[in-house]
């Protein structure tokens, strides 16, 4: 599903460049639960973001479902975020004015999905995510965990290849965090391939793989024996 | 095609309708200056019907012309001489003149602005008296409150009728007598009253208190002969009427051997002058209140820009998971200016609602009566049409700077976690 080779990316800070991401080598089949580890400025923020398609890299190559991501202009890029790429942030980033159904149902527009089928399939998201009764709540009306599994459900409704998850209990107490993990699993269950990233060493267990960068390279790569979330529901 | 996208502008509209406050005080700036160039444009749109309305009934390409003494001594003829128009003088003009439109000829009973008694009864009243013709009302039109004016069957005939202001009726008459049909006296000649003329309130040259008798009764009547008083003479519209009024003067002078440098000798007044100097006037101030009310109109488009910008960095966030989750430069650029013309067409509407309003309440003070200054003060529909397209066009030009600077946010600065 996704293939990278010997990607590099640094960034200027004034006169000097930082060298963040220094030859990352790295592979991700279809159905794949993989955490992504390593403490603040390891680069796994930046390679997610690389991946997500919303920063680019120096060099290396990245390969998509079989199609090369290269030079991508901005309008290029918010196409193939759309089609293949499901995005869940630490901070939710629900659009604070629109109800849950609206949120989850705004990269169906994007798509261009007619009205009628746009609200149907969000309301199927919303009740897999099990917030189908909350579906015209604002995002301030429900609860983080609420407010995490709409997004959720958002990054589904578009049905990516990919979801990518950047921290996604960060902002969540651990019961609130292990019910959140508990529906990657179950989605991941499904057959889809998630990338979580986190510092967590007790989310990271809950994936299948946990990839573990240390200054902008790849230090450890192994299997693991998934955990289930539900244990601790 | 987009423009039809429901969609599209759902999502405009849940954006502006979600933050009605921000949304109505951006639209502030642009209601106060269409209402202020809807005023401006209203306004001097009054005056310019209140002029129009001044002027109603008179006949703009007109001049009208007078015999005084001659200036300069010319031929053996000392200076000083009095120039008398004859009858004659009428059909010459007539026939050399081609662009004279209708050539009345008049006179007047004693000497210019003269008056003369007129009997009814014991009453009497000092009053201009003319002789006329009925072509006079096509170039000075006058108002009838009861009967008829001269016709051309009165001066045929010679007939002793008259028409008489109305300050001469009030002076003859008592309120609310009958007076068509009833016999004046002047100068010892009876004349039937056919007709009562009301004051126009525009420019009024012949006074109220006038008797108008056939320009033919009049030679029999007081003996007159082939004299003439002066000429009022009017032109189609082309015409340019210094042209021809320099022409005119040019056959007279010949005529009655006045000297071609003499200046005083034969008076005239050229009434389109007037009018050009008003409609100059109207036309300036038009124009000024165009340019102050398009100003305005720039101020509050631009404010409307101001605001959006502000609106734009405080969604950036928004407009970072929109675009991560796949809108594209086009549609964030597309749905801002969309934004930024609803708002401006919304405020739009509401000025021009607010003015119209203001103008009829100053319709309803102001404009009443026929010597208001204001007449019907509204603003004509391809003006309308032309500010509302000028400010779409603006608030779609201006919507581009915030825009732009929504195109720019880029989805990683936006989502990067303060």
């Amino acid at each position: 599903m996704i293939q990278i080779k010997n990607l590099h990316k640094s960034y200027k800070m004034g006169s000097n460049s930082l060298h963040v991401l220094k030859g990352i080598d790295f592979s991700v089949e279809e159905g794949e639960l993989v955490a992504i580890m390593g403490s603040s400025g390891s680069g796994k923020s930046t390679l997610l973001n690389i991946l997500g398609m919303l920063d680019g890299a120096d060099s290396g190559d990245y390969v998509l479902d079989g199609v090369p991501i290269e030079n991508l202009n901005e309008t290029k890029a918010a196409q193939y975020r759309n089609k293949f790429l499901g995005f869940v942030f630490q901070s939710f980033n629900l659009i604070n004015y629109k109800n849950a159904m609206e949120n989850v149902a705004l990269p169906l527009y994007y798509q261009k999905v007619g009205r009628k089928e746009r609200q149907e399939k969000a309301l199927k998201y919303l009740g897999q995510v099990g917030l189908k009764e909350w579906a015209t709540h604002l995002p301030s009306e429900l609860s983080g965990g609420q407010k995490q599994r709409v997004a959720i459900a958002r990054a589904m409704a578009a049905e990516p290849k990919v979801l990518l998850a950047d921290e996604p209990t960060g902002a969540l107490d651990s019961k609130t965090s292990y019910e959140v993990m508990d529906l990657i699993q179950k989605i991941n269950d499904d057959g889809n391939t998630i990338l979580v990233v986190t510092h967590e060493p007790d989310i990271a267990d809950m994936c299948k793989r946990i990839v573990h960068l240390k200054d902008g390279v790849i230090v450890e790569d192994k299997k693991i024996k998934q955990v289930r979330a539900s244990a601790y529901v | 095609m987009w423009l039809f996208d429901r969609d599209l502008w759902s999502e405009v509209f849940n954006t502006l309708g979600k933050n009605v406050f921000r949304t109505f005080l951006t639209m502030l700036g642009v209601i106060f200056a269409m209402v202020i160039l809807m005023l401006l444009l209203g306004s001097s749109n009054g005056l310019s019907n209140g002029f129009n309305n001044l002027f109603a009934g008179t006949s703009s390409n007109s001049l009208f012309v007078w015999s005084q003494s001659t200036s300069e001594p010319y031929k053996g003829f000392e200076r000083g001489r009095r120039i008398k128009f004859k009858t004659e003088d009428a059909d010459i003009l007539r026939k050399q003149i081609p662009e004279i439109d209708v050539l009345a000829p008049r006179i007047e009973l004693g000497s210019h602005r003269g008056v003369a008694t007129v009997y009814r009864k014991g009453l009497t009243s000092g009053s201009s008296v003319y002789g006329d013709y009925p072509e006079i009302d096509e170039i000075m039109k006058k108002k009838l409150v009861e009967g008829r004016f001269l016709n051309r069957n009165d001066t045929d005939n010679s007939k002793k009728v008259c028409v008489i202001g109305e300050e001469t009726y009030k002076l003859l008459f008592e309120k609310g007598e009958n007076a068509i049909g009833e016999d004046v006296r002047i100068n010892g000649v009876f004349f039937s009253i056919v007709g009562i003329y009301k004051p126009n309130d525009n420019i009024n040259i012949d006074g109220e208190n006038a008797v108008f008798i056939p320009f033919t009764t009049f030679q029999k009547a007081f003996n007159s002969g082939d004299r003439m008083g002066w000429m009022a003479i009017s032109f189609s519209d082309e015409t340019e009427v210094p042209i021809v009024e320099a022409k005119i003067k040019k056959v007279l002078k010949a005529k009655y051997d006045i000297s071609p440098t003499d200046e005083r000798a034969i008076g005239s007044f050229d009434m389109s002058e007037v009018f050009k100097s008003v409609s100059i006037f109207t036309t300036v101030l038009k124009g000024v209140s165009l340019f102050v009310g398009l100003l305005s109109l720039l101020a509050g488009v631009v404010a409307i820009s101001n605001i959006l910008l502000i609106t734009v960095k405080e969604r950036t966030k928004e407009i970072g998971v929109r675009r991560a989750l796949g809108a594209t430069p086009r549609i964030v650029r597309r749905q801002v200016i969309l934004e930024a013309a609803v708002i401006t067409v919304f405020a739009g509407m509401m000025g021009f609602a607010i003015s119209v309003g203001l103008l009829n309440l100053i319709d309803s003070l102001f404009a009443q009566g026929n010597d208001a200054p204001f007449r019907n003060p509204m603003v004509t529909i391809p003006q309308f049409v032309f500010s509302f397209l000028l400010m779409i066009s603006l608030s779609l030009l201006i919507g581009l700077i915030p825009a732009n600077k929504a195109v720019r946010v880029k989805p990683i600065d936006a989502l990067r976690e303060e």
